[in-house]
């Protein structure tokens, strides 16, 4: 085949960061999939050290005192901005890819309007919900402990 | 939006490929003289009288209605025939094939991936009165609501921009992707259809709009105002309601009924004979 | 199983998370603010603390969903990306295994401290 003689030309892993036209939407998705597998990394090893709840306090608290220290609170720190940005994205995604506050299929008449025009508003109440998780985490955290 | 002060010389930075030559792409600079109203397309033919005439690229209308255009222009994939220099506002331009797809020669993608994936979702009206498809009668009732459900969707020229600015078509050839997908949702909510359970057999495996994140990009560049994002949500929506039996069936529109009671006129001429 | 309904599922599973987990993350971080579920006081990873969550059959239950279904979202959320690489049909195959059985093993895992940790909790 021809395709052979050609040059392949796909973007790769590049096209899933940038590469289209750098819209806003294209940041939340990187973001909602770096947060989803940081997430599910942390969850693997979270199933592993609260079971040692199971074998008792001495366990508990000897697994505990493993994940101590400034960085570790840093780390849950980002857990918990993870699941703030991951959990809010994702409602607004749920009802996005169920159609609703996308907008109804329109006229398009120049300057185009699109689905992304619709959704901004929601995004923007989004990212503010999250930004106002992320500091009340950040008082609860390091300022009223 | 022109601001009247273009540079009188523009310089075309273009993505060169000949197979067989060239092991990659390359970036080859052309200067050439600016005129008021000069699209990218007409800067391409320029560059190709005055300058180099092996240039390749492929163009039909240019007036972005074909389709034959998209390119990748400063980056972002549109059509060379409906981009002003101007609008770019920037005295380089670059140019380069619509990523996603193998390069033919210069600007010249292999469009088949995306040819190949609508075909595979029927792009057409299916229903089971085969004969009345064949023979027609009548036209089958659509209202104007109705028609308005999917009329946007129709307006696709089959560009391929969208899947060059698609991050899931940038390392996923098993993905419909925005085109194929949009026109399968164009034919499952046209009222005329029944081709719902065909289409499936497709859209609930991996080619399906699973890979589709609501990224957005391919809805951001559609120089046609498509929306194909919009339509692959409303497309989930419809499976996943179907996955659920909540989907609402519907039989296909009817015959539309002729109107009862009125003569037909005797000076009207007799409608010609089909021809196919 | 096919990616219709296993994403639909992954969306509902999304939905359950956002619950379970909130209220997980509100006991643990927002201990400050909230200060619920931590009737002994002090911090909510204490032992005590631990222990009176523990001893409830309502705790262990949500957490064991909570359990499952962030396990299934995750893992699948997971092979979606992994097969936007484009990996060859077998090694899909061989993926999607391995996926399942480790989440399989996690499930029982956790099940099996979840529940334990409330016979544990109850004898405290
Ligand atoms: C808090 C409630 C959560 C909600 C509402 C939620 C929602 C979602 C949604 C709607 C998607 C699909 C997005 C798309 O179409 O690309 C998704 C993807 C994903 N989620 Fe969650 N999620 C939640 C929690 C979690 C947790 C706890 C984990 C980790 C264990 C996780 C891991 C993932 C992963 C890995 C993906 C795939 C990302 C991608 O394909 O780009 N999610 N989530
Ligand atoms: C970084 C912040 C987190 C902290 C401090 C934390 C703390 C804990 C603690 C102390 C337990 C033991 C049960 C109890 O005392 O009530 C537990 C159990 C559990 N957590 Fe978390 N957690 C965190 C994040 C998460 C996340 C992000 C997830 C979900 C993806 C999660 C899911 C679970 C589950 C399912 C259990 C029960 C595990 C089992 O029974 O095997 N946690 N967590
Ligand atoms: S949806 Fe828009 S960008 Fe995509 S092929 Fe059709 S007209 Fe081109
Ligand atoms: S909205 Fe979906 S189809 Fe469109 S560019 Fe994004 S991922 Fe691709
Ligand atoms: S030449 Fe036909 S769309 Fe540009």
């Amino acid at each position: 085949m021809e395709k052979d003689r050609g040059h392949p030309n796909r973007l790769g892993i590049w096209g899933w960061i940038g590469g289209g036209s750098w819209g806003p939407d294209r940041y939340l998705y990187t973001l909602h999939r770096i947060t989803g597998l940081g997430l599910l990394f942390y969850f693997v090893v979270h199933i592993f050290v609260t079971s040692s709840r199971a074998i008792g306090q001495s366990a508990w608290e000897e697994s505990m005192m493993r994940v101590t220290g400034p960085l570790f609170v840093l780390g849950e720190y980002l857990v918990f901005v993870a699941v703030a940005f991951h959990a809010i994205n994702g409602v607004r995604l749920v009802f996005a890819e169920l159609g609703l506050g996308i907008g109804k299929p329109i006229e398009p008449i120049y300057p185009y309007r699109t689905c992304l025009d619709d959704q901004r508003p929601w995004a923007i109440g989004a990212l503010l919900l999250i930004v106002a998780l992320v500091v009340v985490g950040a008082l609860d955290f390091f300022v009223w402990h | 939006m022109s601001n009247g002060k273009v540079p009188e010389q523009i310089v075309f930075r273009i993505r060169r490929f000949a197979p067989g030559r060239d092991m990659e792409p390359v970036w080859k600079d052309y200067t050439i003289a600016y005129e008021a109203g000069m699209t990218v397309l007409d800067g391409l033919w320029k560059v190709k009288e005055s300058i180099d005439p092996t240039l390749a690229w492929r163009a039909s209308c240019r007036m972005g209605v074909c389709g034959s255009c998209g390119m990748l222009i400063n980056g972002k994939a549109g059509l060379g025939c409906n981009t002003q220099i101007s609008e770019l506002a920037t005295s380089v331009v670059t140019v380069a094939p619509l990523s996603n797809f193998p390069i033919v020669r210069d600007l010249v993608p292999d469009l088949r991936p995306l040819f190949d994936a609508h075909t595979a979702l029927s792009p057409y009206i299916i229903r089971s009165d085969s004969s009345e498809q064949e023979e027609p009668t009548g036209e089958y009732y659509q209202s104007a609501e109705e028609m308005e459900s999917y009329l946007q969707f129709s307006y696709c020229i089959k560009c391929a921009c969208c899947m060059a600015a698609c991050p899931t078509c940038a390392t996923d050839p098993i993905y419909s992707g925005p085109v194929a997908l949009a026109q399968a949702h164009r034919y499952n909510t046209d009222t005329r259809d029944d081709g719902f359970e065909a289409r499936k057999d497709v859209l609930a495996g991996e080619a399906g709009p699973w890979r589709c994140h609501f990224a957005g990009e391919c809805s951001r560049v559609c120089p046609k105002g498509v929306d194909p994002a919009k339509a692959i949500q409303l497309m989930k929506r419809q499976l996943v309601a179907d996955a659920l039996g909540l989907r609402k069936k519907r039989l296909p529109a009817e015959l539309a009924k002729k109107p009862d009671g009125i003569e037909r006129r005797p000076d009207i001429p007799e409608a010609p004979a089909p021809t196919v | 199983m096919r990616d219709q309904k296993l994403w639909t599922w992954h969306l509902a599973a999304g939905v359950i998370i956002l619950f379970l987990l909130g209220l997980h993350m509100a006991i643990m971080h927002l201990d400050a603010l909230l200060g619920i579920f931590n009737p002994a006081g002090g911090h909510p990873i204490d032992w005590a603390n631990v222990v009176a969550r523990g001893q409830s059959l309502a705790f262990t239950t949500t957490y064991i969903l909570l359990l499952g279904t962030a396990l299934f979202h995750g893992l699948y959320g997971l092979r979606n990306i992994l097969f936007e690489l484009d990996p060859a049909p077998p090694l899909k195959k061989a993926l999607s295994w391995v996926l399942i059985l480790v989440g399989v093993g996690l499930f029982i895992f956790g099940t099996w401290a979840a529940w334990v940790g409330y016979q544990v909790a109850s004898q405290a």
